[in-house]
C-alpha cells in the first residue's frame, strides 16, 4: 500500500504567540486545535482522530482528548522529538488510508520561555555515559559542523548564509520572533556560542504552537479549500549505533528523504518550495545534501550567495523565516515547517515571498540530537488542481 | 579545570564492571563473541548483531579526535565536548581536557584521563572516562 494521494492537510494554523506568561500549555493547544479546525471550515466534534507527543501534557492523548472534549477512534502519540509532527501527517494518512479515522488532529504547543518544560524522560541506556558530557544542542550541532568543515571545507560564511535567508523572508512575517535582515557579517561576528557556530546560527527559542487537520481526499473535497495531497513519506532513525557508525556529516534524511521522494514519484528537481527543519544553520545544510538538492559536502556553496532566498534563489525555504527567525515552539520546529508548506501551496505566504505557481513542495525535519541520536521525517505535498 | 558539576553515573548492573575498570584507570569496552564487533557505550545485547555473548574487552585507551565543539557559554564554560575513536574502533562521546582549548583539533591523538564526577553529596563521584592530548 501506498501513501500516495491517501490523505490531504485541510487545516493549518500557526498560534501567533511568541510568549504566553498568561495562558496554559493545554490552552494553547485548544487554541491551535481551534485554529486550525476552523481554517479547514471543520469542528472538534467533526474530528476522528488525535494525534499529539510530548509536548502535550499529563497522559498524553488521554488527558487531552478529555480536555479538548474529543471523542476519537484512533490516537497515535508517537515521538520523534522536533520532526515528529511532520511524521504525524504520514502516520495519519496511513491511518486515514485503513479506515481508523478520517478527520485527524495533530497538536504541538508549549511555553519554554514561560515555564520550567521537561524535555526528556529520565532513565535513557545512555544516560550514564553521556550526561556529564555537558552535551546541549549547541555542542551536538557544534560537532556536526565542525566536522561537515573538516572533510569538506565548509565555511562559517556560507553557513550564516542559511541565516541571512531566514532573514529576508521573516522581515515580511508579522508574527516573526526576528524580524530584522541580517547579513553574513553579522552572523559570523555574532558571540561564539558552541564552535563553530555562532548565535546567529542558532534558532529562536518560542512559547507557541501550532495545529494540522488531515483528511480523507473524499472530504478534503467537500471543503472550501485548495486540495493538498500527500504524495509521500519518509522516515528513519540514526545514532552511534555501539560507536562503530559514527558519522556526522550525514542525517537520518539520507533514509527519509529519499523513500518520500520515490513513493511520491518526485525529484528533488522538481520541488517548488522547501521547509526544511532549521535549529541550526547546519541542521539545514545536511538536510539539503541528504534529501538530494545537492552531492554530499556541496552544501555550503549551494546555500551561498541568496539561493535559498524566495524571488531570487533557486531553491526558496523557509519563507515564514522558519525555526531560525519566526518561531521555534517548545523546541520543535516541525509543524511551522509543515504549515509553511500549506501556506506556499495554497498561495498564502506573505505575497513578497509567495512562491509563483507552487504547486509541489517538501517539507523534512530533524528530531532529538543530530550530533547524537536522531530521527527524520519528510512529506512531500502537492495541490491539486 | 570546568567548573560545572560533573553528575554522577548512576550504577546499574549492565555497567557496573565499566566504572569499577575506570576507578582502577581502565577503560573497558565490550567486544561480542558471536560477530566479533566491539561496542561504546556497554550493553548486554551487542547492538550489532543481538546476541548476549558480550564480554568486556580493555581499551588502550588511546585515539583520536573525530569531531569536537567547545562550549563558550554558560555554566564551567569553556570546556570542550568531543567524539573520540579509540583504536579499538567503537567512538565515545567525551570531554577533552587541554591547557589551552583552542589548541584541539580534529585527527589529534588522545589518551584516556579519568576525572572524578561529582557525587550526589559530597566528595568525589565514579571516575569518568575524558581524554586529553597524548602529544604522539
Amino acid at each position: 500500500m501506498s501513501l500516495r494521494n491517501a490523505a490531504c492537510i485541510a487545516g493549518a494554523f500557526e498560534h501567533p504567540t511568541r510568549l504566553a506568561p498568561d495562558m496554559t500549555t493545554p490552552q494553547l493547544h485548544a487554541e491551535c486545535a481551534a485554529g486550525a479546525l476552523a481554517d479547514a471550515g471543520l469542528s472538534l466534534s467533526d474530528v476522528d482522530g488525535y494525534f499529539c507527543a510530548t509536548d502535550a501534557p499529563g497522559f498524553g492523548p488521554i488527558s487531552m482528548i478529555d480536555y479538548l472534549g474529543l471523542t476519537v477512534r484512533h490516537t497515535d502519540s508517537t515521538e520523534m522529538g522536533g520532526c515528529t509532527y511532520i511524521q504525524h501527517v504520514a502516520h495519519a494518512a496511513q491511518a486515514i488510508a485503513t479506515g481508523k479515522c478520517s478527520v485527524a488532529l495533530i497538536t504541538l504547543a508549549g511555553r519554554p520561555r514561560s515555564e520550567a518544560v521537561q524535555r526528556f524522560r529520565p532513565g535513557a541506556p545512555e544516560s550514564a555515559f553521556e550526561q556529564w558530557v555537558g552535551l546541549t544542542n549547541h555542542t551536538s550541532y557544534g560537532m556536526c559542523a565542525a566536522r561537515h568543515m573538516h572533510e569538506f571545507g565548509t565555511t562559517s560564511e556560507q553557513l550564516a548564509w542559511i541565516k541571512v535567508a531566514a532573514s529576508h523572508h521573516a522581515q515580511h512575517n508579522p508574527h516573526a520572533m526576528l524580524p530584522k535582515v541580517v547579513t553574513v557579517e553579522d552572523v559570523v561576528n555574532s558571540p561564539t556560542i558552541a564552535d563553530p557556530l555562532h548565535r546567529l546560527d542558532c534558532c529562536v527559542t518560542t512559547d507557541g504552537g501550532g495545529a494540522l487537520v488531515v483528511v480523507s481526499p473524499e472530504i478534503a473535497r467537500t471543503l472550501n479549500r485548495p486540495v493538498i495531497s500527500l504524495l509521500g513519506a519518509g522516515e528513519a532513525t540514526k545514532g552511534p549505533s555501539g560507536g562503530l557508525a559514527l558519522d556526522l556529516t550525514t542525517s537520518a534524511a539520507a533514509q527519509s528523504g529519499p523513500r518520500a521522494f520515490e513513493e511520491a514519484g518526485v525529484t528533488p528537481a522538481d520541488i517548488k518550495y522547501a521547509s526544511i527543519y532549521d535549529s541550526f544553520t547546519i541542521t539545514v545544510l545536511l538536510q539539503l545534501e541528504d534529501l538530494g538538492f545537492c552531492a554530499k559536502g556541496e552544501g555550503g556553496k549551494f546555500v551561498a550567495d541568496g539561493n535559498l532566498i524566495s524571488g531570487s534563489g533557486k531553491l526558496p525555504f523557509n519563507t515564514d523565516g522558519g525555526g531560525l527567525c519566526n518561531n521555534h515552539p517548545m523546541f520543535r520546529g516541525g509543524i511551522t515547517k509543515v504549515i509553511e508548506a500549506v501556506r506556499q501551496l495554497r498561495g498564502e505566504a506573505a505575497p513578497a515571498v509567495q512562491v509563483p505557481n507552487c504547486d509541489l513542495a517538501v517539507a523534512t525535519g530533524i528530531g532529538g540530537s543530530l550530533g547524537a541520536r536522531h530521527g527524520a521525517a519528510t512529506i512531500i505535498l502537492e495541490r491539486q488542481s | 579545570m570546568s567548573t560545572r558539576k560533573l553528575l554522577a553515573p548512576q550504577p546499574n548492573p549492565e555497567t557496573d564492571a565499566f566504572w569499577d575498570g575506570l576507578g582502577e584507570g581502565v577503560l573497558r569496552i565490550k567486544t561480542c563473541e558471536s560477530c566479533g564487533q566491539p561496542h561504546y557505550y556497554p550493553r548486554h545485547i551487542c547492538p550489532h548483531c543481538g546476541s548476549e555473548k558480550t564480554r568486556w574487552l580493555e581499551s588502550a585507551g588511546c585515539g583520536e579526535i573525530y569531531s569536537l565543539s567547545v562550549m563558550r557559554r554558560g555554566e564551567g564554560a569553556p570546556f570542550a565536548v568531543a567524539y573520540v575513536t579509540l583504536d579499538e574502533g567503537p567512538a565515545l562521546m567525551t570531554n577533552l581536557v587541554a591547557d589551552d582549548l583552542d589548541t584541539l583539533a580534529i585527527g589529534q591523538r588522545v589518551r584516556l584521563a579519568p576525572q572524578a564526577s561529582d557525587a550526589d553529596t559530597v566528595g568525589d563521584g565514579p571516575s569518568l572516562p575524558f581524554f586529553t592530548p597524548s602529544g604522539d
